[in-house]
């Protein structure tokens, strides 16, 4: 109970400093007097324990189930396990904002503090824009997501977490995610900063690119368990539906992307100022919109979350509130970036990032549009339409060949050079030899897709050409490896969805199945009675063309606290190959759909992307 | 100068665009329900009479009056139950037909449902795995539908069990008709 | 270049630990359409991965079009005439779509003219 006041009044004295915060920026501004840091560290500091406070004052709520608080009655039951109820603080809607929140103030502290080389002027005004932010983040809170909201009578229950959240994976991908979200939140106040105090130079782009980088690589991680998380948990077989909301997650990186590149044409070259810039922006706003079109219920998504279209109405006046306010800005410090008459040379580095820029954009645009496109149509004309997979598909998959291949060539071009090195034949060869064994590889499988040969051919080429980059250089490893992994991840995506292979049936206890590589038998299914669901193990025993014998054991779990049946996939991971069995209850009880999947190189998908990222860690452990 | 405050509209404008349009979204309902499209005309499925199990085609049974209404029911489902005096009040209409479509029910159960709580139905085709349903455009239970016998077009689609407001409005349509 | 050979052996030992299988039968068919309809019940889901009733009843009438001879085109126009346009996950190219499908298209092309005008400006 007492925790519930505790942390509302946190949280409010964190928006009245907040207002302190940028009453004081603005005079000190004014003023120009520059020996003032301190205070605000000591602001700062403060308002970053405040949200501590709060945010663990929900936490304390959730592990002693103190159900006289309305978000802990809404998420959590005393049954749920420890870990669970301290993750289940995050893993809702008001609680996800205060973590949101948390770690907003905790980056701008860690800015404030690590930007002492730079221009106070340049601090101060990335602080008040971040406080903007921050103020903003605080009033939606309180207005539209208390988390603090108190009930009386206490009820003696609450109602429980939704079983398919309840995973651990799930308890990390949100803060993960945050992580890099709020990052790009930094990179935009600092353009914005830096942009009116004139400070768009090569120093600031080496500060920034440590904020970009990190944002990105957090943004990476998320995205990747996000998926891990819907392969396991959801037991489809798939790990990327395009469902919207993995979309959206998908836009800001492509963003980050973009500007990992530009920036250090920026850092190396001076140039690309006011493109850098708006990159910045864009990041933000698409993080930010993220949010909004995952919170507001406008999108029709699996993932399905509370929603509340004042809270969404909140989140869409603020943000264009923060995108007009940028475009203000740009149009009015336009001058203060030095227009540097500057040649690129078609053949030199800069020019292959632009490139990689014009690709990344591209796949954005895809993305943004087919997941943007229904609201406008259904808001314009009353039409609806779902765009799923296919569009996806064919608008990005032929778009990966040539991308693929500048991948390949790019890195190894010099900046401002503009001399076509003579045609290389070794990797004329490569690249002949590559299309004949793709050429061989989908004949003999049978696939119908056009684009599969000369997408594996460029996929290969880019992997032996990054794998002999990664073993010959020591110079710029981390761009080398996060290539090759990009490459190994494309392999392994191509791979899995061309051999991929599915079988369903309706069995029943006893029933033996044969079909293209081995044989099912429906062993036994057992019901056990678990802490807080009804537990149905159904056993399999599966036997391939090889006669090796795998046993699978899926399960049917349906819980009591909300009363919600979920089925759990047996995932069988090594190496090479995952099989995957599950099994469903059919409404008359005495069948079950069975579905069997075998899905090639899972394992590598992960382990690639997860490289891709720690070739952007790679960045911070070389500079010292 | 003039090019950057092209720009500037131009941009404002897109952005005011975007806004608008998301504006506009947020009041949509974002849960999609197929209801407009009741004008086509619907196609002769084969089905089974529900007592003898025998095949029977759709067309069939749109012959004797001038409106056929198609219920879709099913002992399991609740909503049915809610509904059900309002088609008990139905068959009492004299110049309609009146079919059921039980869907994806245990013959025995459905039978029970008949007895306890009446049969209103001219007729009853059984819908054993769901897919007549499916080729008349519903996607649940309970459902229904009024077609015109002679151009066998669909006239109205009830989605859900059928209230007050909702009969009356059959009841117009059935007088409009047989004017 | 004498890592191409090794990646030649390897990539073919890595091939050969899959299982081929030639043909599309029915059965396949009919995943790969229901996978490309969207389910009404559970909206956001497949019908292909989804486990409702209406679902179940859907592949079942799929799998019997198939056999009366229809095509997947026939199919799909069959339910979108049934349910609109919503059902299929890839939105049919017509007036409410033309911006949907061309629009990045056409992003890309002034994206790449923008480049041009930057790279050739200067000589």
């Amino acid at each position: 109970m007492i925790s519930n006041y505790i942390g509302f009044y946190a949280l409010s004295f964190g928006l009245i400093i907040s207002v302190l915060i940028i009453i004081k920026s603005i005079f000190f501004l004014k003023k120009n007097n520059e020996d003032k840091s301190k205070n605000f560290f000591s602001l700062l500091s403060s308002q970053f324990t405040l949200i501590i406070i709060s945010f663990f004052s929900l936490i304390y709520s959730f592990v002693n189930s103190d159900f006289s608080n309305n978000t802990v009655f809404n998420h959590s039951h005393t049954t749920k396990p420890l870990f669970y109820k301290i993750s289940g603080t995050w893993g809702n809607h008001e609680g996800s904002l205060l973590l949101w929140l948390l770690v907003l103030t905790f980056f701008i502290l860690i800015f404030f503090l690590k930007s002492r080389n730079l221009k106070l002027s340049y601090r101060v005004f990335t602080i008040f824009f971040q406080q903007i932010i921050i103020f903003g983040f605080i009033l939606f809170i309180i207005f539209t997501s208390n988390p603090f909201g108190i009930l009386y009578p206490i009820p003696e229950q609450g109602l429980g977490l939704n079983p398919i959240l309840q995973d651990p994976l799930l308890a990390i991908h949100p803060p993960i995610l945050y992580i890099g979200y709020v990052g790009t939140s930094i990179i935009f106040s600092s353009s914005l900063a830096a942009l009116v105090t004139r400070s768009m130079n090569q120093v600031w782009a080496k500060h920034i690119k440590k904020w970009i980088f990190a944002s990105w690589i957090f943004l990476t991680l998320g995205i990747m368990l996000g998926s891990i998380w819907a392969y396991y948990e959801l037991g489809w077989g798939g790990f990327w539906f395009w469902d919207p909301v993995e979309n959206v997650s998908l836009m800001p990186w492509f963003c980050l992307t973009a500007l990992i590149h530009t920036i250090s044409v920026l850092e190396k070259r001076n140039m690309l100022q006011s493109w850098t810039f708006m990159l910045s922006i864009m990041t933000f706003s698409l993080s930010m919109s993220g949010t909004f079109l995952v919170r507001s219920g406008i999108l029709n998504s699996i993932h399905t979350f509370a929603n509340d279209p004042s809270r969404g109405l909140f989140i869409l006046v603020f943000l264009f509130v923060l995108i007009l306010l940028s475009i203000f800005i740009f149009f009015t410090y336009y001058e203060n970036i030095k227009i540097r008459k500057i040649q690129f040379l078609f053949i030199s580095k800069e020019t292959s990032i632009l490139l990689n820029n014009w690709f990344l954009m591209y796949f954005l645009s895809v993305v943004l549009i087919g997941t943007v496109y229904p609201i406008f149509l259904e808001a314009f004309t009353n039409e609806k339409i779902s765009v799923g997979e296919p569009f996806y598909q064919k608008l990005i998959t032929p778009f990966m060949v040539p991308f693929l291949i500048l991948m390949a060539l790019a890195p190894n071009i010099k900046w401002i050079k503009n001399k076509i090195e003579k045609l290389n034949i070794k990797i004329l060869t490569l690249f002949i030899i590559n299309l004949f064994l793709s050429f061989y590889i989908v004949k003999l499988t049978n696939t119908k897709y056009l684009f599969a040969t000369l997408l594996i051919t460029s996929a290969f080429f880019l992997f032996l050409i990054s794998l002999r980059d990664v073993l010959n250089t020591n110079s710029l490893m981390s761009q080398r490896i996060s290539h090759f992994a990009f490459s190994i991840f494309i392999l392994s995506i191509l791979f899995n969805s061309i051999f991929t292979k599915e079988f369903n049936s309706n069995m029943s206890v006893g029933d033996e199945m044969k079909f293209f590589n081995g044989t099912i038998k429906f062993l036994k299914i057992n019901i056990y009675e678990e802490n807080n669901y009804q537990n149905i193990k159904g056993t399999f025993k599966f036997k391939n063309s090889r006669n090796n014998n795998i046993y699978f054991e899926p399960e049917i779990r349906i819980y009591n606290q909300p009363n919600i049946s979920t089925s759990e996939a047996d995932i069988k991971t090594n190496l090479f190959t995952d099989n995957i069995l599950n099994f469903n209850l059919i409404n008359d009880k005495e069948y079950f759909s069975v579905r069997y999947q075998y899905k090639p190189l899972m394992f590598w998908v992960w382990i690639s992307t997860f490289f891709i990222a720690f070739g952007g860690a790679l960045t911070f452990i070389r500079k010292k | 100068m003039i090019k950057k405050k092209f720009n500037l509209i131009l941009i404002i404008f897109i952005f005011s665009f975007i806004f608008l349009g998301l504006f506009l979204g947020l009041k949509k309902e974002s849960y999609y329900v197929p209801k407009n499209f009741n004008t086509k005309k619907v196609i002769n499925l084969k089905s089974k009479e529900f007592f003898s199990r025998k095949e029977i085609k759709l067309y069939d049974i749109l012959k004797n009056d001038n409106l056929t209404i198609i219920n879709i029911w099913a002992s399991w489902c609740l909503p049915c139950r809610e509904e059900h005096k309002y088609i008990l009040a139905l068959s009492k209409e004299s110049n309609i037909n009146l079919v059921g479509l039980n869907y994806k029910d245990k013959f025995s159960n459905a039978k029970k449902f008949i007895k306890k709580y009446g049969d209103p139905y001219d007729i009853i085709l059984a819908d054993t795995d769901g897919t007549n349903s499916i080729e008349l455009g519903a996607y649940g239970v309970p459902e229904t539908f009024v077609i015109e016998n002679k151009k066998k077009k669909i006239l109205k689609k009830y989605i859900g069990p059928l209230n007050k407001i909702s009969f009356n409005e059959i009841k117009k349509i059935i007088k409009d008709e047989n004017k | 270049m004498k890592i191409n050979k090794y990646f030649l052996i390897l990539i073919l030992f890595f091939l050969s630990q899959f299982t081929f299988v030639y043909g599309a039968n029915k059965a396949e068919l009919v995943d790969e359409i229901s996978k490309n309809l969207r389910c009404l019940i559970c909206q956001g889901q497949s019908i292909y991965d989804s486990n409702s009733d209406f679902a179940e009843s859907m592949k079942i009438l799929i799998l019997r079009k198939i056999s009366e001879g229809k095509n997947k085109k026939e199919i799909y126009e069959f339910l979108k005439s049934k349910y609109g346009d919503w059902i299929v996950y890839e939105p049919t190219f017509n007036k409410h779509t033309y911006f949907l499908w061309l629009l990045p298209l056409i992003l890309f092309i002034f994206g790449g003219i923008l480049i041009l005008k930057k790279t050739l400006k200067v000589k």
